[in-house]
C-alpha cells in the first residue's frame, strides 16, 4: 500500500506530529516501504483465527475500592513546563 | 409540512466510588486544583492502570435494574485523540464489548406509559477541566476529576418531545440514585447529558441527519437546548437548507446552540484494546452479590404505596421521586395513628414547602420522622388543633423543641375543661347585649361573632365544638 | 576511564547517589540486614523510572524529566541494596536493534568500537561487557536484551511476560515489553532475577505465580533434555559463521546428553511483519502522553495549542520514532484496523500456537539469538528493513509472552555470537540451568575485550 503525500499529512495530523512540506515525500516512501512489508502477513489464511491480544489470554485483576494516593502535587509538578496556581498552563482552548 | 422530533440521550453518569476508576486517588469533589490528581492520574511515563472492582460492582446493578444483559466478558479498548484535559492521549473505555447491553426505562408521557430502550451502558474514564478565565491568554488544566469511574447510559432514539426526554432523564436521575450509584448532583457534573436531536417528516420512517448536543447540566436547560434545536433544524430545512451532522454546544444566556470548534480532526479514535487491562470476566457469584445489594425500585415502591397505604398516584409519585423522602414517609407512617393521607399531606406539602424554600433536602432537615409522628399523633388524640399544628411544625423546623415540649412550654393544649370554658363564654356573653338581642331576634349568623370572641380570649386553644354547644345552649335557654 | 566514556554507555551517573546507597549497603552488611546482592554494583536501563534521578528513555522529550516516582524494579534492588552506578544508552524509547538512535549518540561496541553493541538495551550491554558494573537492567519487546547480549558476548535473559513488573517502565509495545537482566553469566542473571521477579499489584498484567530459587536448579543434570532446533531458525538467512559457533555449542550441550530433534514453526517466518504492526500501534497510543503539557520538552514557539502538541512532539521525537508513531497510527486507523492491526493479532496466535505444539515434542527451543555478528555503525540506519530483520529470532518470543535467554556461543574471528533458548511459560529455572552447564564447560562468557580487564 503506498502512501500519498495526502494521506502522510492526514496521518501526521492524527498523530500530531508536525512534518515540514520538503520531507513529505520522504516519508511517503518510508512508510510505504514499511507498509509493504508487513503486508507479507496476508500470505497467511487467518480466518476462524481469535486474535490474541495478551499473551497466555489473562484476565483481569481487580482492587479494592480504597483510597491509596495522597496530595503530592508541587512534588508531581516539579517536572511540568508551565504551571500557574497549581493547573497546567496551555495554550487558550477553544470551544 | 408536520414534523417529528427524534432523540436519543447519552448520560453520563459518575460512579460513586471513593477513589478512581484506574488508581487509587480520591474523588472527592472540591479540592484545590491538581491535589488529586495522582501520578497515574496525570500519566506519568511508566504508570498503569488497576482496574477498581467497585465500579464494575455499580455498573451490574445498573444493568439489573433496567433488565439488561450483563457482559460476563467486557473489554476495556483505548479511545486516541488528543485534549489537553486527557492526560494519556486516550481515554480507557468500552468498545466493542461493554459491561451492560440493552434493557429499558419506562416514563409516564401524560398520555400513558412509553418503553425508553436502552443501547448500552459502558465503564469508562472522566476527564479533567479546562479552566479558561484567562491566565495571559492561556488555558489551564485540572486534573482532579481525570481518571473518575463514568458509566455512559446510552438510550435508542425513542423520544419524540423535549418532554419525552426531560421524562426520561428525571426517571434515570431517581433510579440511579435509589441504586446509591451515583450522587446526581448536576451542579457538580455527577449527572451529565448529550442530545442526539433529529427532525423528519411526520410518517416518514428514515431518521433525519442529527447533531449532538454536549453536555447539558440542567434539566430545564436540557428542554430548552432542545427546543431551540429542534427550531433550527425545521427552519433550516424549510428554508431549502440541510442539517450538517455535527457537535454544538447550548449557550444558556443566549439561548441557542452553535457548533463546537475544538476536535476538528478527532473523528478517527483508533479504538484498540487496552494492552495493560486484560479482558474484564464477571463471575455469577459477582452478578448474584450485586443483584443482593439491589434496593426496591421507584416504580415497585410507587405502586406498593398506592395499594398497601391506599394512596393517589400523585401523592405516591411524589413520595417515591426519591428514596429519602419515602423513607422518611414510611418511619413516620410507622410510629403514629394517623393514616396515610394525612401523614402524605405533611410531608409533601407543608415538609416538601419548607425544605423547597430553604432548598435542603429531606436528610438535613431538623425534623425527623419521629417528631413529625408525635406532632401528628397530638392532632389525633385532640391534644391540638390543626391551625395550631402549623405553628408547632415551624417551630419544630426552627429548632425550637419536639411537639409535646413545644405545646408545654407554649401552653399549647386546648382547653377541653367544660368549667373553664363557660367561665370564658359567660364573660363574652355578659359584654355583648347588643349582640344578643341580634340574635335571639332570629339573625343566628352572629353566633360567628361569640366565637370569635371566645376564641380570642383562648388564643385558639378552645375546642370550637365545644365552644359552639356551649353558647347555643346559653343563648336559646335565654337565661 | 577515557577508553570507557568513548563507549557512551552510560546517559547519566550519580556519583553522590551512588555513594550513598552504598553507604546504605555497608550498614546492611555490617548490621547484619545484607541479602545475597547487597553491595553488588549495577546499572539501570534508562527506561526505568528512578525517582531523583534523570530518566531520558534515550530521547529528546524526555531530556529533562527527573521522575517523582520509583519503577517497582528499580524499588527491589534498593530493597536488596544494590548500588545504583547510573542510567545506561538505549534506543530512543527502545526502538532500535544498534542503539543508533538515541538522542544522546550511538553506544560502541566494546570488541569494536566501530561497530554497534546491538539494541535496544546497547548501554547495559556495553557496560556489562566492558565490567563496568557486575550487572545490568533491560527491556525487551523484540529482543532488547538477547540481541545486544549476543552481540557484546555476555549474559540475557528476557523473563516471562509478567513475570517481572512493568510499573514505572517507559511503555514501548506493552504486550510485550518485559523487564529482564543483562549479566556476565547465567548464574549472576539466575541471583540477579531473584531480585526483580515477583507479583505487583501495581500492574494489571503481574501474574500471581510463585517465585521460585532461580539459583537452585542451576547445576541440575540435563541428561535426556529434549532440545528443538526449528528449521526456520536454521536457514538461508543464517549467517555461515554464526551457524557454525551454533552448532558447536549444541553439541557441548549433547555432550550432556541433551536430545537434539528437528521441529517445525512454521509461521514465525512472518514474526517480523506481524510484530512491525503490532509494536507501532500500541507505541503510537503509548507515546501520545509526551505531549508537553505536564513534563518533558515542550517547544519554544507555536502558533496554537495543536501547532503546540505538532511541534513538541516533531522536535521531540526523532525519525525511527516517528516512522512508528505514524505507521502503528495509520495501522489503527478507520479502514485499516482489519487489514493491518487485527490480520496481526490473528497472526499472532498462530505464532503463539507453534510453540505449544513444538513444546509437546521438546522441552526447550535452541538456536542462534541473532542471525548475524555486530555490524558496523550506520551500516543498517538507512535501511529500517534490514535493522528490522536482525531480530527475525528473537521477535515471536516477544509476541507469545514466552522466556527465554542468551549466551555466549563463540566467536567469529573477534566477534562474539549468541546461542538462544527458548522455554515454556515459567521455565526460567531451566533455561538459567542449561546455560550454567553450558558456561561450566565453556569459556566464551569469561572473555573481556582487550583494554577492559
Amino acid at each position: 500500500m503506498a502512501l500519498d503525500k495526502q494521506t502522510v499529512y492526514k496521518i501526521s495530523r492524527l498523530a500530531r506530529i508536525h512534518v515540514d512540506k520538503v520531507d513529505i515525500d520522504r516519508y511517503a516512501s518510508q512508510l510505504s516501504t514499511i507498509l509493504e512489508f508487513v503486508e507479507q502477513m496476508n500470505r497467511i489464511d487467518t480466518d476462524n483465527v481469535a486474535p490474541l491480544s495478551h499473551p497466555q489470554d489473562r484476565l483481569l485483576r481487580m482492587r479494592a475500592d480504597s483510597v491509596t494516593e495522597h496530595d503530592r502535587r508541587d512534588d508531581l509538578q516539579s517536572v511540568a513546563p508551565m504551571i500557574e496556581n497549581g493547573l497546567y498552563l496551555v495554550p487558550k482552548v477553544i470551544e | 409540512m408536520a414534523w417529528e422530533t427524534v432523540i436519543g440521550l447519552e448520560v453520563h453518569v459518575q460512579l460513586s466510588t471513593n477513589s478512581k476508576i484506574f488508581s487509587g486517588a480520591s474523588t472527592s469533589y472540591g479540592a484545590k486544583p491538581n491535589t488529586q490528581a495522582c501520578e497515574v492520574d496525570i500519566a506519568l511515563p511508566g504508570v498503569l492502570p488497576v482496574m477498581n472492582k467497585e465500579a464494575a460492582r455499580k455498573a451490574v446493578k445498573f444493568g439489573l435494574s433496567v433488565e439488561s444483559e450483563i457482559n460476563q466478558r467486557s473489554v476495556f479498548a483505548r479511545k486516541n485523540y488528543f485534549y489537553p484535559d486527557l492526560p494519556k492521549g486516550y481515554q480507557i473505555s468500552q468498545y466493542e464489548l461493554p459491561i451492560v447491553v440493552g434493557g429499558h426505562l419506562t416514563i409516564d408521557t401524560g398520555s400513558g406509559e412509553k418503553r425508553i430502550g436502552i443501547t448500552r451502558a459502558h465503564l469508562e474514564e472522566d476527564a479533567g477541566k479546562s479552566l479558561h478565565e484567562d491566565f495571559h491568554g492561556m488555558t489551564g488544566i485540572d486534573l482532579n476529576r481525570a481518571g473518575t469511574p463514568l458509566l455512559e447510559i446510552v438510550s435508542e432514539p425513542d423520544m419524540r418531545s423535549p418532554a419525552e426526554a426531560i421524562a426520561y432523564l428525571r426517571k434515570l436521575h431517581t433510579l440511579v440514585r435509589y441504586l446509591e450509584i451515583c450522587d446526581g448532583n448536576m451542579q457538580e457534573g455527577s449527572f451529565r447529558c448529550d442530545a442526539n436531536v433529529s427532525v423528519r417528516p411526520q410518517g416518514e420512517t428514515e431518521l433525519g441527519t442529527r447533531t449532538e448536543l454536549k453536555n447539558i447540566n440542567s434539566f430545564r436547560f436540557i428542554e430548552k437546548a432542545i427546543e431551540f434545536e429542534v427550531e433550527r433544524q425545521i427552519d433550516l430545512i424549510e428554508d431549502g437548507g440541510t442539517v450538517v451532522q455535527e457537535t454544538r454546544l447550548y449557550d444558556p444566556s443566549r439561548n441557542e446552540t452553535r457548533p463546537m470548534r475544538t476536535k476538528e480532526d478527532a473523528h478517527d479514535y483508533r479504538y484498540f484494546p487496552d494492552p495493560d487491562l486484560p479482558p474484564m470476566e464477571l463471575d455469577d457469584q459477582f452478578i448474584d452479590s450485586a443483584r443482593q445489594q439491589l434496593p426496591e425500585l421507584p416504580d415497585t415502591k410507587r405502586h406498593r404505596f398506592m395499594e398497601q397505604h391506599g394512596l393517589g398516584p400523585a401523592d405516591a409519585y411524589q413520595l417515591t421521586s426519591d428514596k429519602a423522602t419515602a423513607d422518611f414517609f414510611e418511619a413516620v407512617l410507622e410510629q403514629t395513628r394517623g393514616d396515610a393521607k394525612t401523614v402524605a399531606n405533611w410531608v409533601n406539602s407543608e415538609l416538601a414547602g419548607y425544605l423547597n424554600e430553604a432548598n435542603m433536602v429531606i436528610e438535613s432537615a431538623r425534623i425527623d420522622p419521629g417528631m413529625l409522628a408525635e406532632l401528628i399523633n397530638r392532632i389525633e388524640d385532640g391534644t391540638i388543633s390543626g391551625k395550631i399544628a402549623k405553628d408547632v411544625f415551624r417551630s419544630m423546623w426552627n429548632g425550637e423543641g419536639t411537639a409535646d415540649q413545644l405545646i408545654e412550654t407554649k401552653a399549647l393544649r386546648q382547653i377541653t375543661d367544660s368549667g373553664e370554658l363557660e367561665k370564658v363564654v359567660d364573660d363574652v356573653l355578659s359584654r355583648s347585649r347588643e349582640q344578643i338581642e341580634q340574635y335571639r331576634g332570629g339573625q343566628t349568623k352572629v353566633l360567628g361573632y361569640f366565637v370569635g370572641q371566645v376564641m380570642k380570649e383562648t388564643q385558639g386553644k378552645a375546642n370550637p365544638q365545644q365552644v359552639n354547644e356551649l353558647l347555643k345552649r346559653k343563648l336559646e335557654s335565654g337565661d | 576511564m577515557e577508553r570507557h566514556r568513548a563507549l557512551n554507555a552510560f546517559i547519566t551517573v550519580d556519583p553522590e547517589f551512588s555513594l550513598n546507597q552504598a553507604r546504605a549497603a555497608d550498614k546492611m552488611l555490617k548490621n547484619g540486614g545484607s541479602r545475597p546482592l547487597t553491595g553488588i554494583p549495577i546499572a539501570h536501563k534508562d527506561i526505568f523510572c528512578t525517582k531523583g534521578v534523570l530518566t531520558t528513555c534515550g530521547s529528546k522529550i524526555l531530556s529533562n524529566f527527573v521522575p517523582p516516582y520509583d519503577a517497582t524494579l528499580i524499588k527491589r534492588c534498593h530493597k536488596e541494596g544494590m548500588v545504583t552506578l547510573g542510567k545506561t544508552n538505549m534506543d530512543e524509547f527502545a526502538m532500535g536493534s544498534s542503539n543508533e538512535t538515541s538522542y544522546f549518540g550511538p553506544v560502541r561496541n566494546p570488541w569494536d568500537q566501530v561497530r554497534v553493541p546491538g539494541g535496544s538495551s546497547g548501554g547495559s550491554a556495553a557496560a556489562v561487557t566492558a565490567r563496568l558494573c557486575a550487572a545490568a537492567t533491560g527491556t525487551d519487546t523484540g529482543g532488547s536484551i538477547r540481541q545486544p547480549a549476543a552481540l557484546c558476548g555476555i549474559t540475557g535473559l528476557k523473563p516471562t511476560y509478567g513475570r517481572v513488573s512493568r510499573y514505572g517502565m517507559v511503555a514501548f509495545a506493552s504486550s510485550l515489553d518485559q523487564g529482564g537482566v543483562l549479566t556476565q553469566s547465567a548464574e549472576d542473571a539466575a541471583l540477579l532475577l531473584n531480585v526483580i521477579a515477583g507479583f505487583d499489584p501495581m500492574d494489571s498484567t503481574s501474574v500471581e505465580e510463585p517465585v521460585p530459587d532461580y539459583g537452585s536448579e542451576l547445576k541440575d543434570d540435563i541428561d535426556g533434555l529434549k532440545i528443538g532446533l526449528p528449521k526456520q531458525y536454521f536457514d538461508e538467512g543464517l549467517s555461515p559463521e554464526v551457524g557454525v559457533l551454533v552448532r558447536d555449542a549444541l553439541r557441548v550441550l549433547e555432550d550432556h546428553g541433551a536430545i537434539l530433534i528437528d521441529i517445525d514453526l512454521p509461521n514465525s517466518e512472518l514474526c517480523v511483519p506481524c510484530y512491525y504492526v503490532i509494536a507501532p500501534s500500541e507505541a503510537s497510543s503509548n507515546l501520545s502522553r509526551f505531549d508537553g503539557v505536564r513534563y518533558g520538552y515542550r517547544s519554544e514557539d507555536y502558533e496554537d495549542l495543536v501547532d503546540m502538541y505538532m511541534r513538541t512532539r516533531a522536535e521531540g521525537f526523532g525519525d525511527e520514532v516517528k516512522r512508528r508513531i505514524m505507521i502503528g497510527t495509520y495501522a489503527l486507523s478507520a479502514g485499516y484496523y482489519d487489514a493491518y492491526y487485527l490480520k496481526a493479532q490473528k497472526l499472532r496466535r498462530l505464532i503463539t500456537q507453534d510453540f505449544e505444539r513444538a513444546f509437546e515434542l521438546c522441552d526447550v527451543i535452541a538456536g542462534p539469538t541473532t542471525p548475524t555478528a555486530a555490524f558496523e555503525i550506520g551500516a543498517k540506519s538507512s535501511d529500517p528493513i534490514s535493522m528490522y530483520l536482525n531480530d527475525i529470532y528473537t521477535i515471536s518470543v516477544n509476541l507469545s509472552g514466552l522466556p527465554a535467554l542468551s549466551v555466549p556461543a563463540g566467536f567469529a574471528g573477534d566477534l562474539p555470537a549468541g546461542l538462544q533458548l527458548i522455554g515454556p511459560y515459567f521455565s526460567e529455572s531451566r533455561l538459567l540451568n542449561i546455560g550454567h552447564r553450558f558456561q561450566m564447560d565453556t569459556e566464551w562468557h569469561r572473555r573481556i575485550p582487550g583494554g577492559f580487564e
